[in-house]
């Protein structure tokens, strides 16, 4: 809270904003400047993930434990894990996206609270740093990202306080977050614009914006708790001191269930953005998709425990959480009727972003499946804590938020930077990252079904050949990322001119200069009630630049 | 870092021309105290699935005193209804009775943190000795801490009310209520930990 007054000065003052690209390194406030701080930041943080995840695949190309300790192995697990998670998909899909767009989609010059955002950023690259820093000083934490006690209490103190200490901070920037996008969507539509009538990436915001107010601060509480187990030898989750494991994962459930919805509905709502764009139609079934995502925030504050059916929960608890969970398959199919409705009979064009997007839909469906699948409590105690659920998580994590991280960066490049990204380079990322991702993470269920656990080093050397299968993956997905990194430093420089507006988009972002000025409009913004007019008389014929069309 | 306050001030302006300004701060305000709350959920759910699942938790063991957290709850109650009167106060342009009300207010503040060391020194237990100790000083010290904040704000918002050419007057309440709607949940919180913790 600021509690300045308000002063009254309307004369223009001069603009003292750094210009340049120097200004994505100072302390701004604006939330376009914020929103690439948040991505490029969150790419760097994957590109580190990356590489451990690259370490933990080696390591499993043979099954003895040959590259690497067995607590590095651990280590660089938790590291990969929890950098994925809390330093890239979370603040990118939401802090990037959201911030960048967000006060466009409502009609406003910035968020809320400009200070509280960029303090939610700024926050981000210290935690960062300090988490990986604890690897080199004294070892980092190697309970996972869940952090389960009784292991991560008894394990070397330091490096698990640090992992605490770097997440608390980490969710704490993701609640300021959430404040803000919830003030600012709710609070600062232009006058004139009503709430069914927002693009539906500030539903999709809304809806992971309550989630994290509601469901963060329990996971802050559970970790203080835990903090206070190892440092003051409290009881909490301490068997010796009369302290209860199962509460640990209960509390910890309550806020990572909902997590993954923090990281796969904002991909929702850019999906719903990009497909009618690029199929020239308006987005099928607008209040369906509201209502869905407000049923999956519903559903998915209830169903924690599917994640705790082998931890000895009494099967009326079992019942109901897997009835419950079930149930999300509904509003998701909604969602996913939606968009193929969306694509379908409309005029397509085949670029990187709705490759990327039509990836997702595919790898999501399959992801899904698995999901519900390991919803039935049998099943679940069949495959639990294997390679199943590991392949299960990925395809919605990485098939998922991660494919629309990239489908969204095809997308909004131009407006970012006024420069086109090279379509040939961004296909053959594409193209390289569909096959790894398949390679690399179909094989683990059967891996899974077939017994081999998580998190292990060494492994039965029957699993040798499949694990050798899915690492070769794994090394594509990491080449892929050479196109693509290449593809955006060179477009920023020599790439083709984009024009403000080279998708022919009805989306209020695109209603101003790429990229847009300082307060987002030269005079009044817009107004826009009908973000997806595709289709309709005035629009027939626009045509994209930039595009190859190719009616289907 | 370059922190460059021209933009800041332009752009906080030409929101506040479009939108009420006061009025999506304690929006802002309210989603921040539902985030606090739930960490007090999380707290509350914990130790009541201890309490149901754990019959050995101690607590028979130790009969909490209810003196002296019956005066803490009528101190923080009370409180809430001088801290009011400081803001009608405000309302009615009477800036030096508000500054009475709000010291009464930070008062009894202080008043609730002394009886609640108070009540920690005479406790037979410690942090450690058990998880009934562990949780019962998680839940009340964390608690505390808020009242701490919530008292420092007090005295912040006094001393902006009484600086001559006042930050805070019956134009710009915003502070005061903002510390206001602090207060009351850190009030209504206590309530639920005192029938939670004592009562049940
Ligand atoms: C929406 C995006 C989703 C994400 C990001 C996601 C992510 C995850 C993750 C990370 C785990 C592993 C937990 C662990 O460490 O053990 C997991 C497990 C699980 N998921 Fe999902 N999931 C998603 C959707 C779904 C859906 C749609 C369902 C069911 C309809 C589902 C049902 C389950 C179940 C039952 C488990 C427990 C498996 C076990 O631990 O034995 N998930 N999910
Ligand atoms: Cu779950």
């Amino acid at each position: 809270m600021s509690f300045s007054i308000q002063q009254e000065n309307t004369q223009k003052e001069p603009n003292l904003q750094p210009t340049g690209w120097f200004r994505y390194f100072s302390f701004s406030l604006d939330h376009k400047v914020i929103g690439l701080q948040y991505l490029v930041c969150g790419f760097i943080f994957y590109l580190i993930g990356g590489s451990l995840a690259s370490a933990i695949r080696i390591e499993l190309v043979s099954p003895i434990s040959d590259f690497m300790p067995r607590e590095i192995y651990n280590q660089i697990l938790t590291l990969h894990g929890t950098i994925m998670i809390f330093l890239w998909i979370v603040p990118v899909v939401n802090g990037a996206f959201g911030n960048y767009l967000i006060p466009f989609y409502v009609g406003a010059r910035d968020m809320a609270f400009p200070r509280l955002n960029a303090v939610a950023f700024w926050l981000i690259p210290p935690a960062g740093l300090m988490l990986i820093s604890s690897y080199f000083i004294n070892g980092a934490a190697q309970s996972g990202w869940t952090a389960y006690p009784p292991l991560s209490i008894t394990t070397p103190a330091a490096g698990q306080i640090v992992w605490i200490i770097s997440v608390l901070l980490l969710g704490g920037s993701s609640i300021f977050g959430g404040i803000n996008f919830i003030a600012t969507i709710l609070k600062l539509r232009r006058p004139g614009l009503k709430l069914m009538q927002l693009p539906m990436y500030c539903w999709a915001m809304l809806g992971t914006s309550i989630l994290v107010v509601l469901s963060t601060p329990v996971l802050a509480g559970t970790l203080i708790l835990l903090s206070f187990d190892i440092v003051a030898h409290t009881g909490f989750f301490n068997p010796a001191l009369g302290g209860n494991v199962i509460v640990y994962q209960h509390l910890f459930w309550f806020y990572s269930h909902p997590a993954v919805y923090i990281m796969v509905l904002p991909a929702f709502g850019l999906v719903s953005e990009i497909l009618p764009i690029h199929s020239r139609k308006p987005l099928f079934g607008y209040t369906t998709m509201v209502y869905s995502i407000m049923g999956i925030v519903v559903l998915g504050l209830i169903v924690w425990a599917h994640h705790m059916f082998t931890s000895g929960t009494p099967p009326w608890m079992r019942l109901f959480f897997t009835i419950a969970t079930a149930f999300i398959a509904v509003p998701t199919g909604i969602k996913f009727f939606n968009w193929v409705a969306t694509l379908w009979g409309g005029r397509i064009s085949i670029n990187s972003a709705i490759l990327f997007s039509c990836g997702f839909i595919v790898n999501f469906v399959l992801g899904g499946i698995t999901g519900v699948a390991l919803a039935q409590v049998p099943f679940d105690v069949h495959v639990h804590d294997t390679y199943f659920v590991v392949a299960h998580f990925h395809y919605i994590v990485y098939g998922g938020s991660v494919f629309v991280i990239f489908s969204s960066i095809y997308h909004w490049y131009p407006k970012f930077t006024g420069k086109m990204l090279n379509e040939k380079l961004g296909k053959l990322h594409f193209i390289i990252t569909f096959i790894g991702f398949n390679l690399c993470f179909a094989p683990q269920h059967w891996l899974g079904l077939n017994g081999m656990p998580r998190r292990v080093a060494e492994y039965d050397p029957q699993f040798a050949l499949v694990n050798q299968i899915s690492s070769i993956g794994a090394l594509l997905m990491a080449l892929s990322t050479l196109p693509f990194l290449f593809n955006v430093i060179y477009s920023a420089i020599k790439g083709e001119e984009a024009g403000d507006n080279p998708w022919q988009a009805l989306t209020p972002e695109w209603l101003t200069s790429s990229p847009p000025p300082v307060e987002n409009w030269v005079g009044e913004a817009p107004l826009v009630t009908k973000p997806y007019g595709y289709g309709e008389e005035e629009h027939k014929n626009d045509e994209p630049t930039n595009n190859e069309l190719q009616s289907l | 870092m370059t922190i460059v306050s021209p933009l800041n001030e332009k752009s906080e302006q030409s929101i506040s021309q479009q939108n009420n300004h006061e009025d999506h701060r304690l929006f802002g305000l309210i989603a921040f105290l539902v985030a606090d709350g739930m960490t007090f959920a999380g707290f509350f759910a914990a130790y009541l699935t201890y309490k149901a699942v754990n019959p050995l938790l101690p607590d028979a063991i130790y009969e909490l005193e209810l003196p002296l957290p019956t005066l803490n709850t009528i101190l923080l109650l009370v409180s809430s209804a001088t801290f009011h009167r400081a803001g009608t106060a405000l309302g009615k342009k009477k800036n030096s009775q508000c500054q009475i009300w709000l010291l009464v207010t930070a008062g009894l503040g202080i008043a609730f943190l002394a009886s609640q060391m108070v009540e920690y020194f005479t406790l037979p237990f410690g942090l450690t000795d058990n998880l009934y100790a562990s949780t019962f000083y998680a839940l009340t010290g964390f608690h505390g801490l808020h009242v701490t904040l919530g008292t420092l704000m007090i005295l912040i918002v006094w001393w902006q009310a009484r600086s001559p050419g006042g930050r805070i007057s019956s134009e710009n309440k915003f502070p005061l209520e903002a510390a206001e709607v602090y207060w009351h949940f850190v009030d209504g919180i206590w309530v639920v930990l005192f029938i939670i913790l004592y009562l049940l």
